[in-house]
C-alpha cells in the first residue's frame, strides 16, 4: 500500500490534505473534527493583530455559481480574516497541537505592513508550538482596503520585506501564500524566495462578482441592496491555480521552491494533479464547506489506490513529474498531428460534436451517413482541435489519436514528419532562427 | 415467437432451447462505466445518509459512490465489503426499493432515488474480477470457531472471524456451499455461478475451512462442537417448509416450492426441467414471486399465485409483484387452499375457499371455486428445522440478543434461523458480521 505521510518543509502530516485557512479552520471545534475525519493539517483561519477583532458582515457573505443537478462550481466570498480575539484563537491552537502531536498545525497571519505589528505578533504565535506560519498576501476584499492581503501580495517589495521580517523574528517555517489577483505571479513568488521564505502557497481567492440580482440590480452577495468583489474560489478556480503553480514550479528563479498547492481541490485526482505539477501538498476550502470533513476519505484512499496502480510508493514518486512538461507554446512540436475519432459504440448520436465543429471550427464531423443519422470524423477536414472530445456528453467516446509519423495526414496531404520541429524554426516565422530546444 | 410448449401435465422442454438462456438471463443488466459515472453523480453525499442508515450492513453509500465518480471503483467496493463481504451478492438481491433506495432522498426530491444497488455491483464486479483482496488476516489467536451453515450468515461471521486471526471450520449440510444464494435466491438474480464464485472471494482470506455435507444433528451434536471448539456459530437458516394442512398436498405435481428452486439453480440444462402447463403457487412472499416468475419462464402457460389475504399484506416487495405480473403471472387475492384435486394420483387442478377479514380474523366466506392445474407449489414459509440443540428458541427462532448471543454463552446465531430483522440476505449478513465481532470480545476477554 502506498505510503501518503507528508513533511512539508520539515512540516510532517500523515497525509498530504490540510484544510486551507478559512472557515473550516476557525477554530478549535472544527480543527478538532476535522483531524477526527482525517485531515493531515490545518492552516488556522488568518489571524490578526492584538486588539478589538475584525468584524463580520450580518448578512449573506457567500456566492456560488451552479452546474447542472445544481452541483456546486464556483464560490465566492465576502469574509474577512478570523472575528474572534486573537487570545482565544491562540489558546485553542496551542491545545489543539497538544492534543494532535501528529497533525501539521499551520498559523496564518495577516497584520499592517510595518515592522513592529509583525514583531509583535510572531512570539505570540510561536508560543503555541504551532508548526509554522502562513502570511496571507492575499486576501482580495476588505482587508486589501486596510493596505493588508492582497494590497501587501501585489507589491513585490512589500511581501519580500515583511517575509524577510518574519524570518528575523521567527524560528518557524514561513509559508508565504500569494494572491493570483496579479498579471504574473513569479513576480511576488520571487520576492517571497528572495526575503528567505520556506515555501509558498497559492492560490488565495480571485476577485469576483459571481451574480447580479436582476431585481435589486446589485451584485450578490447582496447586503441591503449593495454587493461588494469577493474572492472566487472552487473548482472552477482550479485551473487558474494549476497554472499559477507549475508558473512557479518552472521558473529557474524559484525553481524547488516547495509550493503547498491550493484552489478547487475536491477529489484525490485535482491533488494529484497540483502535486504533479510541483506542489509538494495540496490545502482544501471549498469542498470541506460544500461536502464537509468527510471528503477527505475519499481524497486518501483514491490517491493510495492510483498510487498503487501506478506503483508510485511515496509522494516523491511523482512530485514534480509532470512540470517537466510544462513548456512554452512555442516549444510545441508543431510535427504532431492527431485527428478525432467517434467510438460508434459509445456514441449516442446527440448531435453536439456535429453542431460544435460545424458551427465554430472546422466542418469536419458529418451528420448522417446513407439518409441515417451518423457522427463520424472526416479525417480530411480534422484540425485534431478537440472540440468534439470537450463536448461530448460521453466519456471516452471521442478520443484522439496521434498519427504515426510516414502516415499522410489527409487534410494537409503531407507526411507526418518524425522529427519535433517547434515555432521557432517554422518558416512562416518571421524571426525563426536555428532550432531552439525547450527550457528543461 | 409463437404459443408453443402446450403439452398438458409436467413436461421439459417447453421452450426453443436459445429462449431458456434469454428467459433465465440477468434481471437487470450491470451497469456499463458511462452509466455507472452518469448515475453516481446523481448522488449528493448527503451528511448521515439515509440510505446508510437504511442499509442493515450500514455500507457507507455516500463515500462508495463518490469514490466511483472519482475514477476509484476499487476503493468502493473496499468501502463497501468492510461493511458487507457478500456486498456483492446484496448488490443482487436485495431488495432495495424496500432498503438504501427508499430512504435516498432523492426518493423524496424527485421519486427517483439514485441506483445504489447497480452502483454497488458495478464497485464490486471490478473487485472481484480483478481477484483484488481487501482484508488480511491478523496475527493467529488460536481460537476454534464453529460454524454451523455456509450461507451468507455462517459466510459473513466466518470471514471476519478469519480476519481477527481465528480459524474458522464452516459445516453445511448441502454439497455446495452459499445457503440460499446457491439453492433458493431466483436464477435471474444471480446468474453464471456467481454464488461460488462470491464463496470462493469470502474465502481467499485464509483460515476457513468448509466442511460439507455435515449436519447438525445427523453427523454431530451441538455439545460435540462445543468440545472441539472454542466458540460455535448457527447459522442454518430454516429447513423446514409449513404445511398446507390440505387435502392431496402430497400427490403427484404438488411440490414446496423451495424444492422447485433448488431444482431449479442446481440444474445444468434447463430444457430437462419439467414444468406444469398451468401452475398455481400457494403463498404471498418472495418464495412464492420467485417460484412463480421461474415457472413461467420455464414455458408455463399459465401460473396463478394465491395468497389468503390482500395485495397490501403480501411479504413480495411492489418491485417484486410487479415483475410477477410483467412475466405473465396472474396474482389472486383473498383466496385459501381447501384441496388438492387429484386424478390416478395426479394433480388435476386446486379448490379454493374465498376469504375476507371478520372482526380483524381471516375466515373462509364457505364459498368455493375450482383452478384446474397440473402442478401445485407451495411456498407459505419456512420453518426451524431443528429444535435448537439446547439453545432457547423464541416464536420458532433461535433466541438472540442484539450481538447474537444465545442462551448458552458460548453459543452465537444469526440468520434466518435466529430472531430478529427480516429474512433476507443482508440482514443474516449483518448478523453474522456483527455475531463476530461479539465472538472475538468474548474470547479475548475470556
Ligand atoms: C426462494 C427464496 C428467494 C429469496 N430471495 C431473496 C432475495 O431476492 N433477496 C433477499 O435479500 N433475500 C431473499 N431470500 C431470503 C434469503 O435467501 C435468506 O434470508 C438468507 O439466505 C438467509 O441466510 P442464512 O445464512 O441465515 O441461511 P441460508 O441461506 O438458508 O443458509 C443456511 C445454510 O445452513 C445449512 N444448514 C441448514 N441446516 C443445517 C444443519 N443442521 N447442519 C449443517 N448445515 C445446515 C444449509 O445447507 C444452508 O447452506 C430468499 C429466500 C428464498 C427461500
Ligand atoms: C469563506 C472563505 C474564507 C477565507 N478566508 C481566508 C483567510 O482568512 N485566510 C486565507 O489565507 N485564505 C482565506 N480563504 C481562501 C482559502 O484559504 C483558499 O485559498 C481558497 O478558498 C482556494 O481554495 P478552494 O478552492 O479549495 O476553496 C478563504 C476562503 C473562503 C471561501
Ligand atoms: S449555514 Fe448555518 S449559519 Fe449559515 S445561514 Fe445556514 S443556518 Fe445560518
Ligand atoms: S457528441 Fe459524442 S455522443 Fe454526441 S454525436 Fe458526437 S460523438 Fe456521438
Ligand atoms: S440518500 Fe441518495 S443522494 Fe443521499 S447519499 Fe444516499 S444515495 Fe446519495
Amino acid at each position: 500500500m502506498a505510503d501518503i505521510r507528508n513533511n512539508f518543509v520539515g512540516i510532517k502530516s500523515p497525509n498530504p490534505f490540510w484544510l486551507a485557512s478559512a472557515p473550516p479552520t476557525d477554530k478549535a471545534y472544527n480543527v478538532e473534527r476535522a483531524f477526527k475525519a482525517g485531515w493531515g493539517g490545518v492552516v488556522w483561519k488568518t489571524l490578526g493583530e492584538e486588539g478589538p477583532p475584525v468584524v463580520n458582515v450580518n448578512g449573506p457573505r457567500y456566492g456560488a455559481i451552479w452546474g447542472a443537478d445544481r452541483r456546486l462550481l464556483g464560490f465566492n466570498n465576502i469574509e474577512l480574516i478570523t472575528d474572534r480575539s486573537l487570545q482565544i484563537n491562540l489558546q485553542e491552537i496551542k491545545q489543539v497541537k497538544k492534543n494532535w502531536p501528529d497533525r501539521a498545525v499551520v498559523v496564518s497571519i495577516m497584520v499592517p505592513c510595518e515592522e513592529d505589528a509583525w514583531k509583535a505578533i510572531l512570539p505570540l504565535v510561536e508560543e503555541t508550538e504551532a508548526d509554522g506560519i502562513e502570511l496571507n498576501f492575499g486576501c482580495p476584499h476588505g482587508m486589501s482596503e486596510r493596505g493588508m492581503g492582497a494590497a501587501v501580495g501585489q507589491v513585490p517589495e512589500y511581501v519580500e520585506m515583511v517575509v524577510r521580517w518574519c524570518k528575523q523574528y521567527s524560528r518557524m517555517p514561513v509559508i508565504t501564500k500569494l494572491t493570483p489577483n496579479v498579471t504574473d505571479v513569479r513576480r511576488p513568488a520571487r520576492a517571497a524566495k528572495n526575503g528567505g521564505t520556506d515555501a509558498v502557497s497559492l492560490i488565495n481567492t480571485i476577485n469576483s462578482i459571481t451574480n447580479v440580482d436582476l431585481d435589486l440590480m446589485a451584485p450578490m452577495p447582496t447586503i441591503d441592496g449593495k454587493g461588494t468583489h469577493g474572492g472566487y474560489c472552487g473548482p472552477a478556480a482550479k485551473p487558474i491555480a494549476l497554472h499559477m503553480v507549475a508558473e512557479i514550479a518552472r521558473d529557474p528563479a524559484t525553481y524547488s521552491l516547495p509550493i503547498s498547492g491550493i484552489g478547487g481541490v475536491t477529489t484525490w485526482r485535482d491533488a494529484a494533479e497540483f502535486m504533479a505539477l510541483g506542489a509538494g501538498n495540496v490545502q482544501v476550502c471549498t469542498a470541506a464547506m460544500v461536502y464537509g470533513f468527510k471528503i477527505v476519505e475519499e481524497m486518501i484512499s483514491g490517491l493510495k489506490g492510483w498510487m498503487d496502480e501506478k506503483g508510485y510508493a511515496t509522494l516523491d514518486d511523482f512530485t514534480g513529474k509532470a512540470v517537466r512538461n510544462v513548456t512554452d507554446w512555442q516549444y510545441l512540436n508543431l510535427n504532431y498531428v492527431t485527428k478525432a475519432k467517434i467510438d460508434q459504440d459509445k456514441c449516442i448520436k446527440c448531435g453536439r460534436c456535429h453542431i460544435a465543429c460545424e458551427d465554430t471550427s472546422h466542418q469536419a464531423i458529418t451528420k448522417s451517413k446513407d439518409g441515417v443519422r451518423h457522427f463520424e470524423v472526416m479525417d480530411d477536414e480534422c484540425v485534431g482541435c478537440n472540440l468534439c472530445v470537450n463536448v461530448c456528453p460521453v466519456e471516452d467516446c471521442i478520443s484522439m489519436i496521434a498519427l504515426e509519423p510516414g502516415m499522410l495526414d489527409q487534410r494537409t496531404k503531407k507526411v507526418v514528419d518524425p522529427n519535433y520541429a517547434n515555432w521557432t524554426t517554422h518558416p512562416n516565422n518571421p524571426a525563426a532562427k536555428t532550432a531552439v530546444e525547450p527550457a528543461e | 415467437m409463437g404459443v408453443q410448449g402446450l403439452k398438458d401435465g409436467i413436461a421439459a422442454g417447453r421452450l426453443a432451447a436459445d429462449q431458456y438462456a434469454e428467459n433465465f438471463s440477468d434481471l437487470h443488466a450491470p451497469l456499463g462505466r458511462h452509466e455507472a459515472l452518469v448515475e453516481a453523480d446523481r448522488c449528493y453525499f448527503c451528511y448521515d445518509a439515509p440510505c446508510m442508515n437504511a442499509c442493515p450492513t450500514e455500507i457507507d453509500i455516500p463515500l462508495f459512490i463518490r469514490e466511483i465518480s472519482t475514477g476509484n471503483a476499487l476503493g468502493a467496493a473496499e468501502t463497501i465489503f468492510k461493511q458487507n463481504i457478500l456486498g456483492g451478492m446484496c448488490a443482487r438481491v436485495c431488495p432495495t426499493e424496500q432498503l438504501c433506495e427508499e430512504a435516498c432522498v432523492r426518493m423524496e426530491a424527485e421519486g427517483k432515488p439514485v441506483q445504489i444497488g447497480l452502483l454497488q455491483r458495478y464497485a464490486t464486479d471490478e473487485a472481484m474480477e480483478k481477484d483484488k483482496q481487501f482484508f488480511t488476516r491478523a496475527t493467529p489467536t488460536g481460537k476454534r470457531i464453529a460454524v454451523v451453515g455456509a450461507g451468507p450468515a455462517g459466510l459473513a461471521c466466518a470471514h471476519r472471524l478469519a480476519m481477527h486471526g481465528h480459524d474458522v471450520v464452516v459445516y453445511d449440510g448441502k454439497p455446495k456451499a452459499g445457503g440460499l444464494n446457491e439453492y433458493g435466491i431466483a436464477s435471474y438474480k444471480t446468474p453464471d455461478g456467481f454464488a461460488q464464485k462470491e464463496v470462493d472471494y469470502i474465502t481467499a482470506i485464509g483460515g476457513i475451512t468448509i466442511v460439507n455435507e455435515k449436519l447438525l444433528g445427523r453427523d454431530f451434536s451441538l455439545p460435540e462442537l462445543l468440545d472441539g471448539f472454542d466458540s460455535v456459530f448457527l447459522g442454518m437458516g430454516l429447513g423446514g417448509v409449513n404445511a398446507l394442512r390440505a387435502d392431496g398436498e402430497n400427490a403427484d405435481g404438488a411440490l414446496n416450492a423451495v424444492d422447485f428452486i433448488a431444482n431449479l439453480r442446481q440444474s445444468d440444462d434447463l430444457s430437462t426441467l419439467p414444468i406444469g402447463r398451468r401452475v398455481v403457487v400457494i403463498g404471498g412472499g418472495m418464495t412464492a414471486v420467485d417460484a412463480a416468475v421461474q415457472s413461467k419462464l420455464l414455458g408455463a402457460e399459465e401460473v396463478t399465485m394465491c395468497y389468503r389475504r390482500g395485495k397490501e399484506h403480501m411479504n413480495a416487495s411492489e418491485f417484486e409483484q410487479d415483475l410477477a405480473a410483467s412475466k405473465g403471472v396472474v396474482i389472486r387475492h383473498w383466496v385459501a387452499p381447501k384441496r388438492v384435486l387429484t386424478e390416478a394420483g395426479k394433480v388435476t387442478g386446486i379448490e379454493l375457499e374465498y376469504t375476507a377479514l371478520k372482526d380483524g380474523k381471516l375466515q373462509g366466506t364457505g364459498e368455493t371455486f375450482t383452478l384446474p392445474c397440473d402442478q401445485v407449489m407451495k411456498a407459505i414459509g419456512q420453518t426451524l428445522a431443528t429444535d435448537g440443540e439446547g439453545v432457547e428458541i423464541a416464536g420458532g427462532k433461535i433466541a438472540i440478543d442484539e450481538e447474537g448471543r444465545t442462551s448458552n454463552p458460548r453459543v452465537w446465531a444469526g440468520g434466518d434461523c435466529a430472531t430478529g430483522g427480516e429474512d433476507l440476505t443482508v440482514t443474516a449478513v449483518a448478523q453474522g458480521r456483527d455475531a463476530a465481532e461479539s465472538i472475538t470480545r468474548f474470547l479475548q476477554s475470556a
